[in-house]
């Protein structure tokens, strides 16, 4: 038996070219929260045309023929595409366990009812922490209630219910109150997601970034909690990689087992892949799946090994951690054929330190930070 | 009938969010549950055919010996679903 289909699991087969386990539909950018966080590209405004209900059919469809298992429905917030129980019965129907990525933000009885009896396997909802003033602080918008009835909903409905939670300096301090929170709900699953730094995230770094001390003591209360826990909850961790010396085996590698279609059809190796340049990544309405996994140079640009530069060409490491995340590479230092800079053998490891340092000095009340840039179509006209 | 499974009585179904399918694209089963994928070789395939909400362990024993009748199977099956209840593939109720 082995383990495969999710991004961090190990699935890496002897075949040259990988299957996508994993689809992740971004069926849409609209989304009524703000999370300074949000993982979608800074432009997200200034891409329009989604794709129709009958396009993304296609995609399900073209996918699963790929061998693709797992599928989220994602965004922004899927619940704004009213197509979205179409899509899951669709999906349902052709054999992938389909999972709801969602805010709660739309997730009534009666919403619930439709997704529900559409096939829908499990139902994913994000909380922002603990509190009500926490939470809605940091998603810009009154939405605490809504999460705790939707989750209450789902199950009741017996559907198996996961929270996440992505963590940074706000709200790592409240990690033991989420996790009692999660256990009040009856969560099957939890994630706690230190927040990685690409996209809205990167832009409010030095408002996330947690210290070195905040970081530990939440690891310490998560690894708690998962002892006292094994076998009722199942708490995943996902280390903050900024405070580590080796960077992440990110998605198993570039186009090993992960295929992101953002909500204009573009086909993406990693959701956070768009904004790299120099790449054309191509478009489902122009190719076929089969053809963009296979045969396009985005999704070959960083396959395998020929690509890297040292000091990943030569590392023993190489095989384990692929030279981490091509879009860290390129945030921090300016070509994402480099290594990850969170590796401390990279040259630019520098930079990965003086944010940490910075987030030190914040922590210890000598530097301030300004206030976060919220993740709005406004700001995503004016940033870059 | 067998003492390995006095403190493992019980139904035996598949765990809440867990789903059994064979893939074609690996002509292999799998389990599938929340954002992940176990495939499996063909004997825990066979065991977890039969993890259907009908059966006890000792259930599942008789069937798989109907279907294989020289196989000493009783301690493979046993660990086999300890560690598949551990894991959270399988419940008993
Ligand atoms: S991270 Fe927040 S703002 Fe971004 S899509 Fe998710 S809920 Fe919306
Ligand atoms: S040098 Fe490259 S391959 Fe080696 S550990 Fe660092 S990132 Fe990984």
């Amino acid at each position: 038996m082995d383990e495969a289909g999710s991004p961090g699991a190990d699935a890496v087969y002897a075949r040259p070219v990988g299957r996508p386990f994993w689809l992740l539909a971004e069926l849409t950018y609209r989304c009524p929260l703000q999370c300074p966080y949000c993982s979608n590209p800074l432009s997200f405004a200034r891409h329009h045309q989604e794709l129709t209900s009958s396009e993304w059919m296609r995609v399900i469809s073209e996918s699963r023929a790929l061998g693709t298992t797992q599928l989220g429905f994602s965004g922004g917030e899927p619940l704004i595409r009213n197509d979205l129980e179409h899509l899951v019965a669709h999906a349902r129907g052709l054999g992938f366990y389909t999972n709801l990525i969602t805010s709660a933000i739309g997730l009534d009885e009666r919403r619930l009812a439709a997704i529900a009896e559409a096939g829908i396997d499990s139902v994913q909802i994000s909380f922002q922490a603990s509190s009500r003033e926490l939470n809605d602080a940091i998603a810009g918008c009154t939405s605490f209630e809504r999460k705790l009835q939707a989750a209450r909903l789902v199950k009741a409905r017996k559907l198996p219910l996961t929270l996440c939670i992505v963590i940074h300096r706000g709200n790592i301090d409240q990690i033991e109150s989420i996790l009692e929170l999660c256990i009040a709900l009856g969560a099957d699953y939890v994630e706690l997601a230190s927040t990685q730094f690409y996209g809205w995230a990167k832009l409010n770094r030095d408002q996330l970034l947690p210290s070195r001390e905040q970081v530990q003591r939440a690891e310490a209360t998560a690894h708690r909690y998962q002892e006292r826990l094994a076998g009722s909850m199942r708490i995943f961790y996902v280390v903050p990689d900024y405070h580590e010396e080796r960077p992440k085996a990110c998605m198993s590698g570039w186009g090993a087992v992960f295929l992101a279609i953002a909500p204009d059809g573009t086909a993406l190796p990693c959701h956070a892949a768009r904004e790299l340049p120099g790449l054309a990544f191509p478009n489902v309405r122009a190719l076929s799946l089969d053809a963009i996994w296979h045969d396009s140079p985005a999704f070959n640009r960083f396959r395998g090994e020929s690509w890297m530069k040292e000091p990943c060409a030569s590392c023993p490491e190489r095989a384990k951690d692929f030279g981490g995340c091509r879009c860290q590479a390129w945030l921090l230092s300016g070509d994402a054929a480099n290594a990850d800079p969170v590796c401390s053998k990279s040259p630019h490891h520098q930079r990965v330190l003086e944010a940490v340092e910075r987030a030190q000095q914040q922590a210890a009340g000598t530097g301030g930070a300004a206030p976060w840039t919220y993740r709005n179509p406004a700001n995503s006209r004016t940033v870059i | 009938m067998n003492d390995a499974c006095q403190g493992a009585e019980g139904i035996i179904s598949l765990g809440h969010s867990v789903r059994f399918q064979f893939e074609p694209a690996q002509q292999a089963h799998v389990l599938l549950y929340p954002e992940g994928m176990i495939r499996l070789n063909d004997s825990a395939a066979e065991i977890l055919k039969y993890c259907d909400g009908t059966r006890t362990a000792a259930g599942i024993i008789a069937e798989l010996k109907r279907r294989f009748p020289d196989a000493d199977l009783t301690a493979h099956v046993h660990e086999f679903l300890e560690t598949a209840h551990g894991r959270g593939w399988i419940a008993r109720s």
